[in-house]
């Protein structure tokens, strides 16, 4: 590093469809600082950080990092090993079943570290964060805290010079928070050659930066040293300086929050009573014992982090979740989950926004109001009304999915209070708001309060929101820590801010819990196990095949931690193969016949015979009228039915032709086919038999029709069984769908948890990524492809006949395609969803229709044909059926063999060309 | 948010705690009927905004029906067939030229040691060896042997194949004798007549039974991934704050997907089976689309249930394939029932409404049945689905209320 700037950037302007998310922004970043950006939710703060780290791709302006270009790929790729990115969510970029060591072996693998170097490392690193007790805990069973330390141990693996965190400390309760900022600060004395970007949207944090960027609508409104910021507003808190700094027109919007105090008149009575409030999942506690009490009018609040049971409280007040033990009362009425005029008592406003986003505004409304049994002539005045009080009406024929936040808060809110509620649960209903609609949001829930009565139960992990409050409930993990006014717990304390008073709960809370140890980090950081800067010694290689399999054994790890999706691997092929290999059978057999015998002489009865001596036939109970013969032929009981006329017998023994009629039902074509040949068949024998009868063995030419002899033989199938073809069809079909499918999620789902962000941010290269990832499919199908030859040969006893070395290549070459179309498909469906439907239906056309499984290649024309050749199940399906029923090998199936390598070959590249390595 | 100017009187009062409520039935089921209603509009104004869903629909309905039924069909066409011609015979060359399209392509002279290789390659799925002296032999009144050698592999096409190709053979060989058409019938009058499909067209069995088959497709997808959606958006949780119960929802959630899909059904039986394909339809259609109706809400229920098996979107897709695919293949509706093992016709008969379905639909489309002989199946069909349905509410309220 040569400047004083780690990061610069110039006019840069990003947008995503229409909206801008950095407007023409340019700042130079200081180096060797702890920057901040500052700022509410969807200013652009993500998207800078996205863009300087690299993972996402420049639209226009210029990105100098590290004194490069980052526009330039060479550039990038020598900064991936310097720059360490964390995005934003607890614990996005991690792998939840995986464990904490897991986890951050996978980031030390991907940075080419040896193993000695990666167990040196971690242990440092855990115990560093406190962390050591933890190494064998899956990341999705910790705490929010605790996957943000697993996330930044992932991060300094490689002793970056530069780590970018996007919102660390968002929903982390403020004890950990405090941590977390302990432990950056003594990393940054042991290294402090580093430079930090950090963006944040909690104000009061921002003061304990060197330097801070407030930004808004993708632009930046102030920069510079808290204190000079604070200078320059005039106003002695951030909060409040950030809505000093904003433009004039949005700051006229704001109003200061004054909360009137509460007249007494309502306090006797209690809104709500729980005692003992205690909700279990399987063993794990989610509310422990909660009590508490709150009057009417009341606004009463619940502070705490994610996941301490303020959610699960609040369900179980909506009726929600059923209690499992203790008792909670509503207005003095017992809490039953099955008491629907209850309901009418409470507004509820969920975590996220979880209105039909698909619905306009005013559609919400109306749901809302018919639900609720509004009369229907009240419903259009409540709603004028509700427009008007939460600014709605501009918005109110627009579809909540694409508004602004703050605007579907309002519609929450307005949703909430519709049926006039005495008592509203609002479950974190400020999260992610800007300053100013947050306040404008508050105003309006006083005046609820504090006009209309309404009793207001809410839940946040703002202090600055707490102490708003009238009262509050500090929670954590599960249990009430203490209930009181927020001045009255500030002052028990002792303490000047109620954060310090809830951090002095939460440290005596942390004691007395013995049994748990307290992951209190060694604030005395060790000094460094391994030579800094060994990383960066090493030149980045283009393919290493260290990073290559970091992906694959964390892919299989995942995998052999999904009962689901192995479900899906291994059971799935099972079922599949015993519906196909007993369903799909081309073999008629037991065709149900009647007889409607006119004649019931010796001679009708002869003919009658040979179909019952025949295994293809079944006899039913006779028919005895016309009528009943059309009835049961409709029903579809009878297959076949056999009219024998009176004066059947006489015509024979007269030697005039005597007549009947055979019925066939079509409704199945190919049935009706195969029971026509059966029919004709039997009665070209019939025939024969009476000619020999009648004429001795020289009967005339006219009537004779023995005179060829046509030999049948039925290769590879003696016995003709439709078993022995499907058999090799349905390896074919399964080898495509379940490698491909689950190829297919692969990518997908990286894209939808997050942690394809590691993709982006490492210095793994797409080769590497995508061989990776297929490994463990590969595997699975080879496995699969074992489990199907197993079962042909031991519940269908269908052998393979020919090579099983050449039967296991094509599979192995036919996987390695199917895998590869798998992949190729995911690059460009963005969801898992897309991706299992859209590989479902795009291969099973080709492989049902046009691979021969149904139609034999040679018997398809044109289009068919073609689609069929351009895919790889055409092209496996000789060898399978080949192998299992011709007795061939390798000689006879090269050509097969080298066109499914080619097809695994090119679908990898096409994957490899349209794979993205930066997000767009 | 404008405060001024509001003014409300009343303070809101909580209802009166724990008033015993004396409501006739009546009224409460006016009221079930009347938010089953409302929650179906709602269902119906989600899937109206959803486009991905409506172009699957009209695909499922349309297009991918006339593929099916035009596409591979298990009807014997384009048959490809080798001839090893050792007699080189006025007659042996009548037999070669009488393998004539649609059934079969012009056939491939082989040699006899090629046999093998185009049989393994699947050139060719039939050979016909015509061995040396195969006319001189007839003409002297010998008994030549023509052999047909079948890839049985081709389980679809050989049986049918062989007979049409034996038919070809015995047809001119007769003819080159009598020197006129085959007349085996002055011994006896024997009339094989095929009933309700007479010339054994695959594709007026193929569309209809691709009709059923896309309805049940259509039908466990739209109804699962609504509620997976709700789950997935939270707003499932917002409905049951509300005075609404877990039946209501789903069973609105049938009603509108149901809607959609009867009447998908009918314009695809209308416009794509009859007009397009021209298969005639014999039957009632107002009874298929009865039967539609209980059948809809079977498998729509079973959606719901599968819907709260898996948690994502994703883990539905996954369950979802191999469940629909077991489905439709065990029904009749791809090959005969009663060709499967008796245990497996009487365990698909039990679990799955869709063979019932299909014996239904066959049997009124194609046959003419009318109610009185398809009603055992429409009624088991409706067993299946209230089980089905209690299932899925057993299941539903478990997956909310426990987390």
């Amino acid at each position: 590093m040569t400047g004083t700037v780690i990061a610069t950037v110039e006019r840069v302007t990003h947008r995503y469809a229409k909206t801008f998310a950095l407007d023409g922004l340019s700042l130079e970043i200081p180096a060797r600082y702890m920057a901040g950006l500052i700022g509410p939710d969807g200013v652009g703060k993500s998207t800078l950080l996205a863009l300087i780290a690299g993972v996402r791709k420049i639209q226009t302006g210029e990105v100098t990092v590290l004194d490069g270009d980052m526009a330039d790929e060479r550039h990038r790729q020598a900064s991936y090993g310097r720059i360490a990115y964390m995005p934003q969510g607890l614990g996005r970029n991690l792998y939840p079943t995986l464990s904490v060591f897991d986890n951050i072996d996978f980031f030390g693998r991907l940075f080419g570290q040896g193993a000695a170097e990666r167990r040196a490392r971690i242990n440092e690193l855990l115990k560093a964060t406190g962390l050591d007790p933890f190494g064998d805990r899956p990341c999705g069973k910790l705490s929010g805290g605790m996957k943000q330390k697993v996330s930044l141990c992932c991060s300094l693996m490689h002793d970056p010079d530069l780590l970018i965190l996007d919102e660390p400390t968002t929903g982390v309760d403020p004890l950990s928070r405090r941590q977390f900022w302990e432990l950056i600060d003594s990393i940054r004395l042991r290294r402090p050659q580093m430079s930090l970007i950090v963006a944040t949207a909690y104000m009061d944090e921002a003061s304990r930066f060197d330097w801070l960027a407030a930004m808004d609508d993708g632009k930046v409104i102030a920069q510079g040293a808290p204190k000079d910021i604070l200078a320059k507003a005039g106003k002695t808190t951030l909060d409040n300086a950030f809505i000093a700094l904003l433009p004039p027109d949005k700051r006229a919007q704001h109003q200061e929050v004054v909360v009137p105090p509460r007249s007494d008149s309502d306090d006797q009575a209690a809104a709500i009573e729980a005692e003992g409030l205690t909700r279990r999942f399987g063993d794990f506690v989610a509310v422990d014992h909660v009590s508490f009490r709150i009057g009417r009018g009341e606004i009463f609040g619940f502070l705490g982090s994610n996941g301490c049971g303020k959610t699960t409280t609040m369900k179980m007040m909506t009726g929600l979740l059923p209690v499992s033990e203790g008792s909670a009362k509503l207005f003095g009425r017992p809490m039953a989950a099955d008491d629907m005029e209850a309901r009418h008592n409470v507004g509820y406003m969920s975590q996220a926004f979880s209105l039909y986003g698909e619905l306009t505004v005013r559609q919400n409304l109306e749901l809302h109001a018919q639900l609720y049994h509004l009369p229907s002539n009240e419903i259009e005045g409540r709603i004028k009304e509700l427009l008007a009080r939460y600014d709605l009406e501009d918005i109110a024929d627009a579809k909540p999915e694409s508004l602004p936040l703050g605007d579907k808060q309002r519609l929450q809110l307005a949703v909430a209070v519709l049926h006039r509620p005495p008592m509203l649960i609002l479950d974190e209903p400020t999260s992610g708001v800007d300053p100013v609609a947050r306040d404008a949001f508050w105003r309006s829930l006083i005046e609820l309060s504090r006009n209309d009565g309404v009793t207001i139960f809410l839940s946040t992990h703002f202090m600055n929101e707490a102490e708003r409050c009238d009262r509050i409930s500090l929670m954590h993990q599960g249990r009430v820590l203490a209930v009181g006014a927020p001045k009255e717990l500030t002052r028990a304390r002792g303490k000047e801010t109620l954060e310090d008073a809830f951090i002095a709960y939460l440290e005596d809370a942390a004691e007395r819990d013995q049994g748990k140890p307290a992951p209190t980090p060694q604030t005395v950081a060790p000094a460094s196990a391994t030579a800094p800067g060994a990383v960066q010694a090493i030149a980045p290689r283009r393919f290493d095949p260290g990073r290559m399999w970091a992906y694959a054994r964390r892919e299989t790890m995942e995998l052999l931690r999904d009962p689901i999706r192995l479900a899906f691997a291994f059971v799935g092929p099972l079922v599949l193969m015993l519906a196909m290999g007993f369903g799909i059978t081309f073999d008629v057999e037991n065709l149900k016949y009647a007889a409607f015998d006119q004649d019931q002489t010796p001679e009708s009865r002869r003919l009658l015979e040979s179909f019952s001596g025949s295994h293809y036939f079944s006899e039913q109970p006779p028919i005895s009228s016309s009528a009943e013969l059309d009835r049961r032929m409709r029903s579809g009981e009878l297959a076949v039915a056999v009219e024998i006329p009176s004066g059947f017998g006489r015509d024979v023994a007269g030697r005039h032709a005597p007549e009947a009629a055979f019925w066939i039902d079509g409704a199945m074509p190919f049935r009706g086919e195969t029971a026509k040949g059966y029919v004709n068949g039997l009665l070209l024998r019939y025939a024969q038999d009476l000619a020999t009868e009648q004429f001795g063995p020289n009967a005339p030419s006219t009537a004779y029709l023995g005179r060829i002899q046509i030999e049948n033989r039925f290769r590879y199938n003696q016995a003709f069984k439709s078993v022995f073809s499907m058999i090799p069809s349905v390896v074919v079909i399964m080898l495509v769908l379940i490698p491909a499918v689950m190829a297919s999620i692969g990518v997908g789902r990286e894209k939808e948890t997050g942690s394809i962000a590691n993709f982006r941010s490492t210095p793994v290269s797409k080769l590497e990524f995508l061989l990776g990832k297929q490994f463990p499919y590969v595997l699975v199908g080879m496995l699969t492809f074992l489990l199907l030859v197993l079962m042909a040969l031991i519940v269908f006893q269908v052998p393979v006949k020919g090579s099983f070395g050449a039967l296991a290549l094509g599979a192995l070459l036919y996987v390695f395609a199917t895998c590869g179309f798998g992949q190729f498909v995911s690059t460009f469906t963005r969801t898992q969803v897309a991706a299992v439907f859209a590989t479902t239906i795009l291969a099973i056309i080709p492989v049902v229709n046009f691979s021969g499984l149904l139609v034999p290649v040679s018997s398809l024309t044109g289009q068919g044909r073609l689609i069929g050749l351009i895919f790889p199940s055409a092209w496996f399906q000789p060898i399978s059926v080949g192998t299992f029923t011709k007795g061939l090998g390798f000689s006879d199936l090269g050509l097969n063999m080298l066109m499914l390598a080619v097809f695994a070959i090119v679908y990898f590249v096409a994957a490899h060309l349209l794979l993205q390595k930066q997000e767009t | 948010m404008s405060v001024a100017g509001e003014a409300k009187p009343s303070r809101q009062r909580p209802l009166a705690p724990a008033q015993p409520s004396r409501k006739s039935r009546l009224a409460r089921l006016r009221l079930h009927l009347a938010n089953i209603y409302r929650l179906t509009i709602k269902e119906l104004r989600s899937f109206r905004s959803d486009p991905t869903m409506l172009l699957l629909v009209v695909y499922a309905f349309t297009i991918a029906i006339y593929a099916a039924a035009t596409g591979a069909s298990t009807e014997a066409k384009n048959l490809s067939v080798g001839i090893v011609d050792e007699d080189h015979s006025d007659l042996s060359r009548r037999i070669s030229d009488g393998l004539t399209p649609p059934t079969f392509k012009p056939a491939i002279t082989l040699t006899p040691s090629e046999i093998d290789a185009a049989m393994n390659g699947q050139r060719v799925i039939f050979v016909i060896e015509i061995p040396p002296n195969f006319q001189a032999d007839i003409l002297a009144g010998r008994q030549p042997a023509v052999q047909i050698d079948v890839d049985a592999t081709a389980a679809a096409q050989a049986f049918n194949g062989l007979t049409y190709i034996q038919n070809v053979v015995t047809d001119y060989v007769t003819q080159f004798i009598t020197g006129r058409e085959a007349n085996f019938g002055a011994l006896a009058k024997m009339v094989t007549e095929v009933k309700f499909n007479p010339n054994l067209k695959s594709s007026w069995f193929t569309a209809v039974m691709q009709v059923i088959s896309n309805l049940t497709m259509i039908t466990v997808m739209l109804s699962g991934a609504a509620l997976i959606r709700e789950r997935e958006q939270g707003t499932v949780e917002h409905l049951l704050v509300m005075p609404v119960v877990p039946s209501e929802i789903m069973l609105a959630k049938i009603l509108a997907n149901g809607i959609v899909i009867v009447v998908s059904t009918a314009l695809s039986l209308a416009i794509v089976v009859e007009w397009w394909l021209q298969v005639p339809v014999s039957g009632s259609r107002l009874l298929f689309l009865g039967g539609a109706c209980v059948y809809v809400f079977t498998v729509a229920a079973l959606g719901i249930a599968l819907g709260t098996v898996a948690s994502t979107m994703a883990q539905f897709g996954l369950l979802s394939i191999p469940v629909l695919l077991v489905m439709m293949l065990l029904s009749g509706s791809t090959t005969p029932l009663e060709s499967m093992p008796v245990w497996l016709q009487y365990l698909m008969k039990t679990i799955s409404p869709t063979p019932h379905f299909v014996i239904f639909s066959q049997g009124v489309l194609y046959r003419s049945a009318d109610a009185t002989i398809v009603w055992p199946e429409i009624l088991i069909t409706a067993a299946i689905g209230s089980v089905f349905f209690g299932l899925a509410l057993y299941r539903f309220r478990r997956v909310i209320f426990n987390g």
